[in-house]
Protein backbone atom coordinates (compact mmCIF):
# COMPACT_ATOMS: atom_id res chain seq x y z
CA UNK A 1 0.00 0.00 0.00
CA UNK A 2 1.16 3.58 -0.93
CA UNK A 3 -0.34 6.82 0.51
CA UNK A 4 -0.98 9.16 -2.57
CA UNK A 5 1.00 12.31 -2.50
CA UNK A 6 0.71 14.10 -5.46
CA UNK A 7 3.84 16.42 -5.46
CA UNK A 8 4.95 18.73 -8.56
CA UNK A 9 7.36 17.92 -9.91
CA UNK A 10 10.35 20.50 -12.28
CA UNK A 11 13.03 20.14 -14.77
CA UNK A 12 14.56 22.95 -15.73
CA UNK A 13 16.64 22.27 -19.04
CA UNK A 14 20.49 23.51 -18.66
CA UNK A 15 20.83 22.97 -22.85
CA UNK A 16 17.30 24.70 -23.96
CA UNK A 17 15.30 27.20 -22.49
CA UNK A 18 12.17 25.06 -21.01
CA UNK A 19 10.62 24.60 -18.20
CA UNK A 20 8.83 21.37 -17.48
CA UNK A 21 6.44 20.69 -14.56
CA UNK A 22 4.60 17.44 -13.71
CA UNK A 23 1.47 16.83 -11.51
CA UNK A 24 -0.49 14.25 -10.94
CA UNK A 25 -4.49 14.49 -9.63
CA UNK A 26 -6.92 12.61 -8.27
CA UNK A 27 -10.02 13.31 -10.99
CA UNK A 28 -10.83 12.41 -14.51
CA UNK A 29 -8.82 14.50 -17.76
CA UNK A 30 -12.32 16.40 -18.47
CA UNK A 31 -12.63 17.80 -15.05
CA UNK A 32 -8.73 18.74 -14.91
CA UNK A 33 -9.57 20.24 -18.14
CA UNK A 34 -12.14 22.43 -16.91
CA UNK A 35 -10.63 23.87 -14.14
CA UNK A 36 -7.75 25.05 -16.85
CA UNK A 37 -10.63 26.76 -19.00
CA UNK A 38 -13.48 27.79 -17.03
CA UNK A 39 -13.46 31.13 -16.36
CA UNK A 40 -15.00 31.34 -12.61
CA UNK A 41 -12.78 28.04 -11.75
CA UNK A 42 -9.60 29.61 -13.55
CA UNK A 43 -10.06 32.33 -11.07
CA UNK A 44 -9.89 30.54 -7.65
CA UNK A 45 -6.32 29.13 -8.38
CA UNK A 46 -4.07 30.91 -10.68
CA UNK A 47 -1.71 32.98 -9.06
CA UNK A 48 0.12 33.44 -5.65
CA UNK A 49 -1.37 32.85 -2.64
CA UNK A 50 -2.74 35.39 -1.25
CA UNK A 51 -3.38 37.42 -4.40
CA UNK A 52 -6.57 37.54 -6.35
CA UNK A 53 -7.03 37.08 -9.85
CA UNK A 54 -8.90 39.45 -11.34
CA UNK A 55 -9.97 37.69 -15.34
CA UNK A 56 -10.71 40.74 -17.81
CA UNK A 57 -10.91 38.79 -21.16
CA UNK A 58 -11.32 35.19 -21.07
CA UNK A 59 -12.23 33.52 -24.99
CA UNK A 60 -10.85 30.07 -24.08
CA UNK A 61 -11.07 28.29 -27.65
CA UNK A 62 -9.03 27.66 -30.77
CA UNK A 63 -7.37 31.16 -31.76
CA UNK A 64 -8.91 32.61 -28.73
CA UNK A 65 -7.16 35.39 -26.15
CA UNK A 66 -7.10 35.70 -22.65
CA UNK A 67 -6.38 38.97 -20.36
CA UNK A 68 -6.17 39.00 -16.69
CA UNK A 69 -4.28 40.95 -13.37
CA UNK A 70 -2.34 39.44 -10.16
CA UNK A 71 -4.40 42.00 -7.37
CA UNK A 72 -3.15 42.30 -3.75
CA UNK A 73 -5.26 44.12 -1.46
CA UNK A 74 -7.07 45.53 -4.47
CA UNK A 75 -4.23 47.18 -5.75
CA UNK A 76 -3.29 45.30 -9.57
CA UNK A 77 0.49 44.46 -9.05
CA UNK A 78 1.13 42.62 -12.14
CA UNK A 79 -1.04 42.01 -15.84
CA UNK A 80 -0.67 38.95 -18.07
CA UNK A 81 -1.92 38.28 -21.73
CA UNK A 82 -1.90 35.93 -24.11
CA UNK A 83 -3.70 33.72 -26.76
CA UNK A 84 -4.73 30.33 -27.00
CA UNK A 85 -3.47 28.75 -30.48
CA UNK A 86 -5.27 25.78 -29.36
CA UNK A 87 -7.86 24.36 -27.39
CA UNK A 88 -7.94 20.83 -27.76
CA UNK A 89 -11.08 19.75 -25.37
CA UNK A 90 -9.63 17.43 -22.40
CA UNK A 91 -6.10 16.54 -23.13
CA UNK A 92 -4.19 19.89 -24.70
CA UNK A 93 -4.04 23.84 -24.45
CA UNK A 94 -1.46 25.96 -26.33
CA UNK A 95 -1.50 29.58 -25.23
CA UNK A 96 1.15 32.57 -25.73
CA UNK A 97 2.01 34.07 -22.10
CA UNK A 98 3.40 37.73 -21.72
CA UNK A 99 3.59 39.74 -18.52
CA UNK A 100 2.68 43.05 -19.43
CA UNK A 101 5.94 44.15 -17.33
CA UNK A 102 8.16 42.84 -20.35
CA UNK A 103 5.65 43.22 -23.73
CA UNK A 104 8.79 42.00 -25.72
CA UNK A 105 9.26 38.73 -23.69
CA UNK A 106 6.64 35.62 -24.61
CA UNK A 107 6.42 32.25 -23.83
CA UNK A 108 4.76 28.81 -25.84
CA UNK A 109 3.26 26.70 -22.89
CA UNK A 110 1.33 23.83 -23.92
CA UNK A 111 -0.64 21.73 -21.15
CA UNK A 112 -0.84 18.45 -21.78
CA UNK A 113 -3.71 16.02 -19.84
CA UNK A 114 -3.04 12.80 -19.75
CA UNK A 115 -5.39 9.93 -18.54
CA UNK A 116 -3.86 7.70 -15.58
CA UNK A 117 -5.72 4.32 -14.31
CA UNK A 118 -8.11 4.79 -12.08
CA UNK A 119 -9.78 7.90 -13.28
CA UNK A 120 -6.77 10.23 -12.40
CA UNK A 121 -5.00 12.62 -14.54
CA UNK A 122 -1.56 13.65 -15.56
CA UNK A 123 -1.06 17.23 -16.59
CA UNK A 124 2.35 18.12 -18.20
CA UNK A 125 3.03 21.72 -18.58
CA UNK A 126 5.43 22.48 -21.20
CA UNK A 127 6.87 26.65 -21.34
CA UNK A 128 9.28 27.45 -23.62
CA UNK A 129 11.00 30.94 -23.43
CA UNK A 130 13.18 32.88 -25.74
CA UNK A 131 16.56 32.77 -24.05
CA UNK A 132 18.35 30.93 -21.52
CA UNK A 133 18.53 34.03 -19.46
CA UNK A 134 14.57 34.04 -19.36
CA UNK A 135 14.67 31.06 -18.49
CA UNK A 136 16.47 31.95 -14.95
CA UNK A 137 14.30 34.75 -14.65
CA UNK A 138 11.01 33.03 -14.93
CA UNK A 139 12.31 30.58 -12.27
CA UNK A 140 13.85 32.97 -10.01
CA UNK A 141 11.08 35.47 -9.85
CA UNK A 142 9.60 33.10 -7.25
CA UNK A 143 12.18 34.26 -4.77
CA UNK A 144 10.87 36.93 -2.76
CA UNK A 145 9.17 33.83 -1.46
CA UNK A 146 11.11 32.54 1.67
CA UNK A 147 11.86 28.67 1.59
CA UNK A 148 14.56 27.04 3.14
CA UNK A 149 14.53 23.50 2.14
CA UNK A 150 18.15 22.28 1.67
CA UNK A 151 19.95 19.84 -0.44
CA UNK A 152 16.55 17.53 -1.27
CA UNK A 153 15.50 18.56 -4.43
CA UNK A 154 18.81 18.40 -6.05
CA UNK A 155 17.63 15.48 -7.98
CA UNK A 156 15.31 17.41 -10.17
CA UNK A 157 17.86 19.54 -11.45
CA UNK A 158 20.26 16.82 -11.20
CA UNK A 159 18.06 14.72 -13.48
CA UNK A 160 18.07 16.89 -15.96
CA UNK A 161 21.85 17.08 -16.47
CA UNK B 1 19.90 39.25 -3.50
CA UNK B 2 21.23 40.48 -6.89
CA UNK B 3 24.49 38.89 -6.41
CA UNK B 4 22.68 35.33 -5.62
CA UNK B 5 20.98 36.22 -8.95
CA UNK B 6 24.48 36.51 -10.50
CA UNK B 7 25.79 33.81 -9.20
CA UNK B 8 23.19 31.82 -10.17
CA UNK B 9 23.19 33.02 -14.03
CA UNK B 10 27.46 32.03 -13.59
CA UNK B 11 26.39 28.48 -12.11
CA UNK B 12 23.72 27.74 -15.39
CA UNK B 13 26.09 29.11 -17.82
CA UNK B 14 28.82 26.62 -16.57
CA UNK B 15 26.76 23.25 -16.08
CA UNK B 16 25.05 24.30 -20.19
CA UNK B 17 28.54 22.43 -21.04
CA UNK B 18 28.22 18.24 -21.25
CA UNK B 19 32.00 18.25 -20.76
CA UNK B 20 31.73 20.83 -17.43
CA UNK B 21 28.89 18.75 -16.28
CA UNK B 22 30.18 15.50 -16.77
CA UNK B 23 33.34 16.93 -14.83
CA UNK B 24 30.89 17.79 -11.97
CA UNK B 25 29.42 14.20 -12.00
CA UNK B 26 32.54 12.94 -11.70
CA UNK B 27 33.72 15.34 -8.49
CA UNK B 28 30.57 14.13 -6.87
CA UNK B 29 32.12 10.84 -6.30
CA UNK B 30 35.55 12.71 -4.67
CA UNK B 31 38.51 14.79 -5.12
CA UNK B 32 40.49 14.40 -8.59
CA UNK B 33 43.49 16.10 -9.61
CA UNK B 34 43.04 17.96 -13.43
CA UNK B 35 44.95 14.93 -14.69
CA UNK B 36 42.72 12.72 -13.46
CA UNK B 37 40.09 14.58 -14.33
CA UNK B 38 41.26 14.99 -17.92
CA UNK B 39 41.91 11.58 -18.55
CA UNK B 40 38.35 10.30 -19.97
CA UNK B 41 38.17 12.87 -22.87
CA UNK B 42 40.24 13.01 -26.02
CA UNK B 43 41.19 17.07 -25.11
CA UNK B 44 44.15 18.60 -24.08
CA UNK B 45 45.22 19.31 -20.20
CA UNK B 46 45.15 23.37 -21.38
CA UNK B 47 41.37 22.58 -22.35
CA UNK B 48 40.19 21.19 -19.30
CA UNK B 49 41.59 23.24 -17.01
CA UNK B 50 39.75 26.32 -19.15
CA UNK B 51 36.37 24.65 -18.08
CA UNK B 52 37.64 24.01 -14.27
CA UNK B 53 38.19 27.69 -14.48
CA UNK B 54 34.76 27.98 -15.63
CA UNK B 55 33.82 26.12 -12.94
CA UNK B 56 35.50 27.89 -10.32
CA UNK B 57 34.72 31.72 -11.07
CA UNK B 58 30.79 29.76 -10.42
CA UNK B 59 31.76 29.00 -7.64
CA UNK B 60 31.03 24.81 -8.06
CA UNK B 61 34.69 23.97 -7.33
CA UNK B 62 37.66 24.79 -5.05
CA UNK B 63 41.35 23.35 -5.64
CA UNK B 64 43.56 23.91 -2.84
CA UNK B 65 46.60 26.20 -3.12
CA UNK B 66 49.30 24.71 -1.52
CA UNK B 67 48.80 20.92 -1.83
CA UNK B 68 51.11 19.75 -4.80
CA UNK B 69 48.42 17.38 -6.35
CA UNK B 70 45.91 20.49 -6.05
CA UNK B 71 42.72 18.51 -6.05
CA UNK B 72 39.67 20.03 -6.85
CA UNK B 73 36.60 19.72 -4.65
CA UNK B 74 33.12 19.91 -5.53
CA UNK B 75 31.70 23.02 -3.66
CA UNK B 76 28.12 21.78 -2.49
CA UNK B 77 27.17 25.46 -0.97
CA UNK B 78 26.40 26.30 -4.43
CA UNK B 79 24.48 23.55 -5.62
CA UNK B 80 22.09 24.69 -2.31
CA UNK B 81 21.61 27.89 -3.43
CA UNK B 82 20.29 26.66 -6.88
CA UNK B 83 18.25 23.87 -4.90
CA UNK B 84 16.32 26.35 -2.90
CA UNK B 85 15.76 28.36 -5.99
CA UNK B 86 14.82 26.10 -8.25
CA UNK B 87 12.44 24.51 -4.87
CA UNK B 88 10.75 27.89 -4.62
CA UNK B 89 9.44 27.73 -7.95
CA UNK B 90 8.46 24.18 -7.60
CA UNK B 91 6.52 25.46 -4.47
CA UNK B 92 4.68 27.87 -5.70
CA UNK B 93 3.07 25.70 -8.49
CA UNK B 94 2.57 23.60 -5.97
CA UNK B 95 0.46 26.05 -4.35
CA UNK B 96 -1.84 26.65 -7.51
CA UNK B 97 -2.15 22.92 -7.80
CA UNK B 98 -3.20 22.47 -4.38
CA UNK B 99 -6.16 24.75 -4.92
CA UNK B 100 -7.44 22.86 -7.92
CA UNK B 101 -7.53 19.71 -6.09
CA UNK B 102 -9.81 21.40 -3.51
CA UNK B 103 -11.89 22.37 -6.81
CA UNK B 104 -11.76 18.98 -8.20
CA UNK B 105 -13.06 17.85 -5.25
CA UNK B 106 -16.15 20.30 -5.30
CA UNK B 107 -16.63 19.86 -8.75
CA UNK B 108 -16.98 15.84 -8.07
CA UNK B 109 -19.60 16.50 -5.25
CA UNK B 110 -21.20 18.56 -7.55
CA UNK B 111 -21.49 15.75 -9.96
CA UNK B 112 -22.83 13.56 -7.25
CA UNK B 113 -26.18 15.47 -6.07
CA UNK B 114 -27.68 16.24 -9.09
CA UNK B 115 -27.34 12.67 -10.28
CA UNK B 116 -28.94 11.39 -7.17
CA UNK B 117 -31.89 14.05 -7.49
CA UNK B 118 -32.30 12.94 -11.14
CA UNK B 119 -32.51 9.23 -10.01
CA UNK B 120 -35.10 10.53 -7.12
CA UNK B 121 -37.81 12.65 -8.97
Amino acid sequence: MTLVTNEARIVADPDVPTITITREFESTPDKVFRCWTEQDLVERWLGPDGTVTRIDEWVCETGGRYRYATEVEGQEVAAFYGSFHEVRPSSRIVQTFTWGGAPDGVSLETATFEELPGGRTQVTLLSVVDSMEAQRAMMSSGMEVGINDGFAKLDAMLESL
Amino acid sequence: MVEQAEQLNRVFAALADPTRRDMVARLASGDATVTELAAPYDVSLQAVSKHLKVLEDAGLVRRSKDAQRRPVHLDAEVFDLMTKWIERYRREAEERFRRIDRLLEELDHKQQKPTRKGKAS
